[in-house]
């Protein structure tokens, strides 16, 4: 990367920075969205964790993997909204008519959602440890985590991206939040594979990629480290992002020719 | 109601209904959300029908109905409360206030509109839950118990959200009619009953009126008695309060000149 392309991407990460801070009602709900629905089933699935073979300690412990994972689902949102925008206004018609190449243009776009994401997993680490969540890796477990939040956020922003310029219209990005809900839900979200009774369910739920990244954030709360799982959790983000980072230059293109 | 009100009313329901049936981006998240909820909690969570202590006589795919039902039918009044906003947004409501000599009529129509969403997603959701193993211990008289119970939670639903929608007159105070229903409605035996619930959601649940509502319903479908005074007198004391919000609000929205 040269000093040139250095620059503009750090200009339009800047700008992406900024504008994250200064939307209050992107960050707000955000953080207690999540938070509302972790304090819900925390206590209302309490009991569940009296089920034979309930891996984790304690209720608690389980459901606080679910805020992490719904952060990369605001950042779907969030990110194509803002694009969305940008599309709208003709911003983006005119930063294509720079020199900036089409993978740096992305890039740039997603440091304000990175640095929400970074904030979202403190927060959440915070609030689980404060509510009693176990945390048996540490502070190296947590560094862990915070990487696999951004790259998380990385991954699902990007689906915000590519659908922010394959429709260019904000009402249809936020369109694909309920959906990404689905792949939420039809998980191993509320309980484990092996305690879900509906055969269909568990099935999907053992195939669905967010359980894998939800083993790999439950792996560091408890039952110590897990490679395996940690693999899998990156691996999965990793391959979203390699999907998507080409749909959404090949959408950016598109969209440019368009205009 | 005189017979120009109900000519009103009438009219105002017909072009609500017609609007929601005839505009697929408005049925099908109405739709799909009861549907989706529905699958994800008495699919993914039947196992915590084997909790110690998890008493409801009926299976987990009957208790998670319930629960469905009541929210469907408050988001079926919420998604009103939209459409109302979208109509004086726009300027139709300032047009249908000019039209109306008694413009409560217009309210009774919108309540119209959410009974009859209501009525299609409830009738809906009830044939899928007993396709997929529902469970029914109630007799005609509970079912009948349980459903008047889910309409009022609708009429509930739509009157809070009716107020916010003739106080703001814009799609922008969606989120505040649709938040607060979202949270009382989690804030209730959603997973367990209410003996298992434990901590502040406990403490919560208990002073929700929607938990009397719940329970009584969840009642009615096992065929067990159900505390009728108190899930009535809940929702009856809810719809008088919600239903005098919104009154007021209509005439915040005639003040302001619709």
């Amino acid at each position: 990367m040269n000093a040139h392309a250095r620059t503009q991407i750090s200009e339009l990460a800047r700008r992406s920075i900024v504008r994250t801070i200064r939307q209050p009602a992107q960050v707000v709900p955000a953080i207690t969205f999540p938070l509302f629905l972790f304090a819900i089933n925390a206590a209302g699935l309490d009991s569940a964790a009296q089920l034979p073979g309930f891996p984790a300690p304690d209720y608690l412990t389980w459901i606080v993997a679910v805020p992490f994972m719904q952060a990369g689902l605001f950042a779907v949102a969030g990110l194509g909204a803002d694009l969305a925008r940008d599309i709208e206004t003709g911003f983006l018609d005119r930063l294509a008519l720079t020199p900036l190449s089409r993978t740096g243009l992305v890039s740039g776009q997603m440091a304000g959602t990175i640095g929400l994401g970074i904030f979202q997993g403190l927060v959440f680490l915070a609030v689980g440890l404060a509510a009693g969540a176990t945390f048996e890796t540490g502070l190296p477990g947590a560094v862990v985590l915070i990487l696999l939040e951004i790259a998380i956020v990385f991954a699902f922003g990007l689906i915000g991206i590519t659908a922010a310029f394959r429709f260019g219209n904000g009402e249809a990005v936020q369109g694909l939040f309920p959906l990404l809900f689905v792949f939420l839900f039809l998980s191993t979200m509320a309980l484990p594979a092996d305690l879900i009774q509906q055969d269909w369910f568990r099935w999907i739920a053992e195939h669905n990629p967010i359980s894998f990244i939800f083993s790999g954030i439950r792996s560091l709360f408890y039952g110590g480290w897990d490679p395996t799982a940690l693999a899998e959790a990156f691996g999965v983000a990793a391959l979203i992002s390699i999907v998507f980072m080409p749909l959404a230059v090949r959408a950016l293109n598109a969209r440019v020719v368009r205009t | 109601m005189s017979a120009r009100s109900w000519s009103v009313a009438r009219g105002v329901a017909w072009r609500g209904l017609h609007n929601f049936f005839h505009n697929p981006a408005l049925v099908v998240p109405a739709v799909m959300f009861p549907l989706f909820f529905f699958t994800a909690f008495a699919g993914g969570l039947s196992n915590v029908s084997n909790v110690p202590g998890f008493d409801f006589p009926e299976n987990y795919t009957t208790f998670q109905f319930v629960f469905v039902l009541i929210q469907a039918s408050a988001f079926g009044g919420v998604f009103t409360g939209f459409a109302i906003a979208r109509d004086f947004e726009g300027g139709f409501g300032r047009r249908m206030m000019l039209a109306a000599p008694n413009r409560r009529a217009i309210l009774g129509g919108y309540a119209l509109v959410a009974l009859g969403r209501c009525v299609f997603i409830v009738a809906l959701l009830t044939a899928i839950a007993l396709v997929v193993g529902m469970e029914v211990g109630g007799s005609f008289a509970n079912l009948v118990g349980m459903y008047s119970l889910a309409l009022l939670v609708n009429l509930i639903a739509l009157m809070w959200a009716a107020g916010i929608a003739l106080r703001f007159r814009s799609l922008q105070a969606g989120p505040l009619m649709q938040t607060p229903v979202f949270l009382i409605i989690f804030i209730a035996p959603v997973y367990v009953p209410f003996n298992l619930l434990t901590g502040w959601v406990k403490t919560a649940a208990s002073v929700n009126p929607i938990t009397a509502i719940i329970e009584a319903a969840r009642d009615f479908i096992s065929g067990v008695p159900a505390d009728l005074a108190l899930a009535y007198g809940a929702a009856i004391g809810m719809l008088i309060f919600f239903g005098i919000w919104a009154l007021r609000g209509l005439a915040k929205a005639e003040a302001a000149g619709g």
